[in-house]
């Protein structure tokens, strides 16, 4: 119907014979017979078994080392310390010594690690500006209302970066020394760039422009965080251009975690250095933790699980088919 | 609404007043007085003329209009129009409902997670993210929580729902208006929706309630066989003697040598012909019978184009029959005949007619032909003539009985006929009796009656006619199909019983070899609750002698119900309008209505427009069927609006049904189609939306709650803004609503061909509560996996440069991804017609979806809009990950497989009939499908007399008075008569008029609206 034809005549009303309107249209109309769904069934069970295998393989061929410093070595006494907030400006350092029992051969990652930390919340989260982070020099000056109470600090200055999230960034640093069997104490290297997504450090966090100015001109009028110690302009004392809002640490950071009990990346093994060649050698070592502030098999696992129940699910459909369904009497009308 | 006045007032029309009652829809009743140059006239019924009437045998005559429109007793019968819908609608509002109270406990209960949470966790947390200022307390957190996740959690309930049934049910529409087979060629008219919301309840009906005239006939009789001296004729063979159906393309015989021929004639046996041609006497007499012996005037407009104006149609049949075979009744003067016997005229003078009645059941005419003998010619029900016939005829009796047995098994309507030689003595005897006993005031009735009776003796069988009153097309079909899908019909007609019987024996519907047939014709309450009760004894009774010896009586008809499934035997009741009346008060409808549900055929005859709407009403409220109404006159549409659904047939009799019915189509066997195919898909696929619909929707949204137990029940949503945005309208509408559109599990022909499959959707299976109840259940446990998976993988995952993956935009992309992937596949594997369309909207949807993902997290977008898109470049970091990939193929694999394992099992161990027609179907793919061909039922049945149905009391009387001829045909010496006789013969006209309008009062056919 719809558009008005310009037939005539006695069948002019008749609808047209095509397929679309006569639902004649050539279909494809599956059904579910034993001979597609139980090799379906058996390949599937193979397929996930593989992958469970493999997946196996490689989670056993990592290897991990978790320490809860919370409580280890001298840092308890941080601990106490950091629970006061008006503390915040005091320095305070500990040591937690280890050991490892086989070379962790390879790339090794330095991870930090945070329990029932809630990135998650929704204010926590929504406490930000992206629009400041990536460098507009008028969000810069005025951040936006989505910081606050981050947002200026009490005599109206505004914080950058602001916003809660940025505002309680993780900022304990990491010394690794290796304890050689000769006793000589050789500071482990860590690459402390890198850490980040492409598309986070080069895309989304721009600092603004300098335009022949030092990153502190830039950010001059504004503040640090009130929980930070150094403002953000220089972060990283080492490497200037891992400063501003493109400091490596803060990008990390500012990936707000899913869960409440999350790790982030803190360094990478520098395998340039000669001792660190094949990965990180087994010894003792000892972190000095400038105290500012948990691997799994769950894939591997997943997946095998699921390539049984899937393998005992066809069994028992063969069965039921093979008991009932097989000679098709049930499709006798 | 006519006041018809016999009084001919010509030109004086002088003011004048009428007093009357009320507008009503009591159709049997009028009173009021008319005041007209100071006199008194009453008005009564019998002077009323109905709107809906049509004037037969007269040009014009004289009226006043009392009550037009509205206030017209059709109008009154109408009914209130009401607002239908569906019950899936209903049942849909009530569903909303519940996902809405759903809604709310899950805030309640988010919302005291919220409270505990903020005081046992978040008071430490307050470092690091202080409450607001105007957060008071844990608790009115918790109450901002609560509405927080109303808002959030609000895509449970399906909004969007709505707006997509409503667009299925307009295109299901169309798909009827569309449909060619149910197209009619030769009226041009194709099937229409008229409402487009009711379409997946023409998937449920239980009860069709349906018309006779027009509708299941088409008030056609057609002279259709006979037998002559004991030889029949009708019958065509072929060159091996045997029987050949007759169709559109057999032959008929060529009547071109008869220049006065009706060209719509049609019969088929050309040995008829040659009788005829050859002299036989019988053959010639008989036909010489038909043209004499009736009541029809002819009207010839211009030379050889012959209309006859009959009284009924059976005799319209049986003097155009004559007119074919070379008897062609010309014209008639009261006291001539003329008939052109094969091209010679021929002049008979007519000396009386004995009329039809109910109690006689016959007709006759005493003529003078040409020749100068009397002769009285008699048609009439077979068992009367047999009575009445001269013992030499009894040979040929036998043999004609055994015809007249035949027709009837064919549904054919029979009428035997007879002659009598009259010597001019007798018959000059007889006439003076007949002069006497007409002057009689006392019981002139009965002894005109004895006085035919004795005339009427003697006589010799001509032979015998049999009329087949029209079938539509495909009637008996379709009713036998629609029988078998469990669908009762009853036939609720205006027409008298023997009329309503007939039919229902010609359409199958009653049947010799039924159980009983209770006739329910009780005049007062009493009596017909004492008939009802009687029945329902009968049925049951048999059974309950046997199990409960002495129940008492109360508790007989309190338990009736229960076995009502279990009657095997077949029983039919048909019940008339005036005992309806009585057995649909409150006391006993109940009894009324068990009784019609145990019987496998219900008849309705002589009821008003009124009654089939309570008819209707009755069914509707008591037995929580889908009831659908099937009509083609304006006195179908009260009970049209009735039903749940109203189907109008628009046929000869106007628009009126059309105009207030929901469905329209030119053919009764069209029901078959609209119901068992059209109306079979609409809720099939109505049903499988919905429960795809309320899954989806519950997969898709319950992810939030599960993630409310992680972040502090601080109604963080998991997805993107613009997913949640997106997914309802963009990334998973189309696949559904082509499922909707175009699903198919069993293809046309098949649902025709076993009618069976149309049960699912009486019984309401496919979509309740219990559905709703497992889809939704479905919803959350994918919900559920759709969580906890990617959870587990992610607390854990790292991406193979080391940086960490655990964050919450990763994480959102994840979950968003394998929804969109996960609910594909079950939209695939619910989809059992993948067209071209199904195809096109499931992978673009899943492609338009990979499209918005990568431009929405693009960085040019958010480079103008950071703070709009703050998921930049998650995706491409996301999704190039392999362990990513392993988590959506993980939970895909264990969202979908239970499904698939239970429908594997459902279909492999406990097949429904459509499993197994699908399965056929696939099998015998590549056999080209055959049409189905249900032949034409032959059965025994009782012979029934085609007089004894369809005619009113004659008016004879009339005709030998001459008062309905016109002037000009007569002599001036006979209108002088007449003018002097006036007073006498206008109150005959008037008795007469009454009943000659009756038939199309009562059933109201042709409305007169233009």
């Amino acid at each position: 119907m719809g558009k008005t034809k310009d037939k005539s005549g006695p069948l002019a009303r008749r609808p047209d014979n095509s397929a679309f309107k006569q639902q004649r249209l050539p279909a494809w109309s599956p059904v579910l017979t034993a001979n597609t769904v139980l090799p379906f069934f058996y390949l599937l069970a193979v397929i996930s078994m593989l992958l469970g295998v493999w997946l196996l393989l490689l989670v056993q061929s990592t290897q991990e080392i978790k320490l809860d410093y919370t409580d280890l070595g001298n840092c308890n006494e941080c601990f106490d310390l950091r629970r006061n907030v008006s503390n915040a400006a005091q320095t305070c350092s500990c040591r937690v010594e280890f050991s490892i029992d086989k070379t962790f051969k390879g790339d090794v990652f330095f991870y930090y690690g945070l329990k029932n930390f809630h990135q998650n919340l929704r204010r926590y989260m929504d406490s930000r500006d992206d629009g400041q982070t990536v460098g507009w020099i008028k969000k810069l000056k005025n951040p936006s209302t989505y910081c606050e109470p981050f947002a200026k600090d009490e005599d109206g200055v505004p914080i950058a970066p602001c916003g809660a999230v940025a505002n309680s960034m993780f900022n304990d640093s990491f010394t690794l020394t290796y304890h050689s069997s000769s006793g000589r104490r050789v500071p482990v290297p860590l690459l402390r760039k890198g850490l980040t997504w492409y598309t986070d450090k080069n895309v989304k966090f721009r600092n603004p422009r300098t335009d022949n100015l030092t990153l502190a001109q830039v950010f001059e009028g504004t503040r640090q965080p009130l929980y930070w110690q150094r403002p953000v302009y220089s972060l990283d004392p080492h490497d200037p251009n891992n400063n501003g809002f493109i400091n490596e640490d803060l990008i990390v950071w500012m990936r707000e975690a899913a869960f409440p009990n999350f790790k982030k990346l803190y360094g990478i093994l520098n395998r340039a250095d000669a001792n660190f060649e094949k990965g990180l050698p087994r010894g003792n070592y000892s972190i000095d933790i400038s105290y500012n502030f948990p691997v799994q098999h769950f894939l591997p696992i997943a997946y095998l699980v699921t390539s049984s129940l899937i393998l005992l699910m066809a069994v028992v459909l063969t069965v039921a088919w093979w008991k009932f369904g097989k000679d098709g009497k049930n499709m006798k009308e | 609404m006519f006041l018809r006045d016999h009084f001919l007032l010509s030109c004086c029309f002088s003011p004048g007043e009428v007093i009357c009652e009320p507008p009503n829809n009591k159709l049997d009743k009028f009173t009021g007085t008319l005041h007209w140059r100071d006199n008194k006239y009453s008005l009564d019924n019998e002077k009323m003329l109905l709107r809906g009437c049509v004037l037969r045998n007269t040009e014009w005559c004289f009226g006043m209009v009392i009550f037009a429109g509205l206030q017209t007793k059709l109008m009154q019968n109408c009914g209130r129009t009401k607002f239908k819908r569906t019950s899936i609608d209903k049942l849909m509002n009530t569903l909303v409902l519940w996902i809405f109270a759903f809604l709310i406990c899950m805030g309640v209960v988010l919302a005291i997670g919220n409270t505990i949470w903020e005081t046992c966790v978040g008071r430490k947390f307050e470092l690091f993210l202080p409450w607001d200022e105007f957060q008071s307390s844990a608790v009115f957190s918790g109450f901002l929580t609560f509405w927080s996740y109303i808002i959030i959690l609000n895509t449970v309930v399906p909004i969007s729902l709505y707006v997509s049934v409503e667009v299925l049910r307009l295109s299901h529409s169309f798909f009827i208006n569309w449909d060619q087979k149910m197209y009619h060629n030769q009226s041009d008219t194709p099937a229409e929706a008229r409402t487009t919301t009711l379409n997946e309840e023409l998937g449920q009906v239980e009860f069709i309630f349906s018309d006779k005239t027009g509708t299941l006939t088409q008030n056609i009789m057609a002279f259709s066989k006979c037998s002559i001296n004991g030889q029949t004729y009708g019958d065509v063979y072929d060159e091996f003697n045997q029987k050949v159906e007759i169709t559109e393309k057999t032959e008929c015989v060529d009547f071109s040598f008869n220049p006065l021929c009706d060209k719509a004639f049609k019969f088929y046996d050309c040995s008829l012909v040659e009788a005829v041609k050859q002299q036989e006497s019988a053959a010639q007499d008989f036909f010489r019978l038909l043209a004499l012996c009736h009541t029809v005037m002819p009207e010839e407009k211009s030379e050889g184009n012959l209309v006859y104006q009959a009284q009924s149609p059976d005799e319209g049949a049986l003097v155009t029959a004559a007119r074919n075979f070379g008897f062609i009744f010309r014209a008639r003067t009261p006291e001539t005949i003329t008939l052109c016997e094969r091209g010679r005229a021929a002049t008979y003078d007519l000396l009386a007619i004995l009329d039809f009645n109910n109690v006689r059941k016959r007709m006759s005419v005493i003529v003078r032909n040409p020749q100068g003998q009397i002769k009285l010619y008699c048609k009439g029900a077979d068992t009367i003539i047999f009575d009445r016939l001269d013992p030499s005829s009894e040979d040929l009796m036998y043999a004609t009985s055994e015809h007249l047995s035949e027709f009837a098994g064919e549904g054919l309507r029979t009428l035997a006929l007879a002659y009598k030689d009259l010597s001019k003595e007798y018959y000059q005897v007889w006439q003076k009796k007949l002069h006497y006993v007409s002057t009689v005031i006392e019981n002139r009735e009965e002894q005109l009656a004895a006085l035919y009776e004795e005339i009427e003796q003697g006589m010799k069988l001509l032979g015998a006619t049999a009329i087949e009153d029209k079938l539509q097309e495909g009637v008996q079909e379709t009713i036998a199909c629609l029988n078998l899908a469990d669908i009762k019909i009853w036939v609720l007609t205006g027409d008298k019983l023997e009329t309503a019987m007939s039919i229902g024996y010609s359409c199958n519907m009653l049947r010799d070899d039924m159980d009983e047939v209770f006739v329910i014709s009780g005049l007062t309450q009493l009596e017909v609750q004492q008939q009802l009760r009687n029945a329902k004894e009968n049925i049951l009774g048999l059974r309950r002698l046997s199990s409960t010896a002495d129940v008492q009586k109360g508790d007989v008809f309190a338990e009736d119900s229960v076995f009502e499934e279990t009657i095997i035997s077949e029983y039919a009741l048909v019940i008339n309008g005036h005992s309806l009346a009585h057995a649909l008060e409150p006391q006993l409808e109940h009894t009324l209505l068990d009784l019609a549900c145990l019987c496998k055929t219900v008849i309705c005859c002589r009821v008003t427009p009124m009654q089939k709407a309570q008819v209707v009403e009755l069914v509707r409220r008591h037995k929580m069927a889908v009831t659908l109404a099937v009509g083609d006159g304006a006195n179908d549409v009260s009970m049209i609006k009735t039903a749940h659904i109203g189907v109008g047939i628009s046929g000869q009799e106007g628009m009126q049904a059309v105009l207030a019915s929901d469905y329209s189509f030119a053919q009764f066997r069209y029901l078959q189609r609209l119901l068992l195919v059209h109306g079979r898909w609409s809720y099939f696929r109505m049903c499988n939306f919905l429960a795809y619909f309320f899954y989806k929707n519950f997969a898709f949204t319950l992810v939030h709650f599960w993630y409310g137990f992680f972040c502090g029940f601080s109604a963080q949503t998991v997805y993107d803004q613009w997913f949640i945005t997106l997914f309802n309208i963009v990334y998973t509408s189309l696949p559904v609503l082509a499922m909707g559109l175009f699903d198919q599990d069993v293809n046309d022909q098949n649902s025709l061909r076993y009618p069976s499959l149309y049960k699912p959707g009486q019984q309401n299976l496919l979509f309740n509560k219990r559905q709703f109840f497992l889809c939704t259940l479905q919803g959350m446990v994918t919900s559920f996996l759709l969580f906890f998976i990617p959870y587990g993988a992610f607390s854990v995952m790292l991406k193979d440069d080391g940086s960490d993956f655990s964050d919450q935009q990763a994480f959102a992309v994840t979950i968003a991804t394998t929804l969109v992937i996960v609910v594909s596949v079950q939209i695939g594997l619910d989809t059992h017609y993948w067209t071209a369309v199904n195809h096109l909207f499931m992978w673009g949807s899943l492609i338009v979806y990979f499209a918005i993902l990568f431009a929405m997290q693009s960085d040019g977008l958010f480079g103008i809009f950071p703070s709009n898109f703050p998921f930049i470049g998650t995706a491409r970091n996301c999704l190039s990950e392999k362990s990513v990939w392993l988590v959506i193929l993980l939970t895909t694999v264990v969202c979908i497989l239970p499904g698939l394992v239970v429908s594997f099992l459902r279909i492999d161990l406990f097949p429904t009939l459509t499993d197994k027609i699908r399965h056929l179907q696939q099998s015998r793919k590549k056999q080209r499908p055959q049409e189905q061909n249900l032949r034409r039922v032959r059965r025994t049945s009782s012979r029934r007399s085609a007089y004894a149905f369809s005619h009113q009391q004659g008016y004879g009387e009339l005709i030998t008075s001459g008062k309905n001829m016109r002037v000009s045909t007569l002599s001036s010496s006979r209108s002088l008569e007449r003018i002097a006789q006036s007073s006498s013969w206008i109150e005959n006209i008037l008795k007469r008029k009454n009943e000659v309008s009756a038939e199309p009062a009562e059933s109201h056919k042709a409305d007169r609206l233009k």
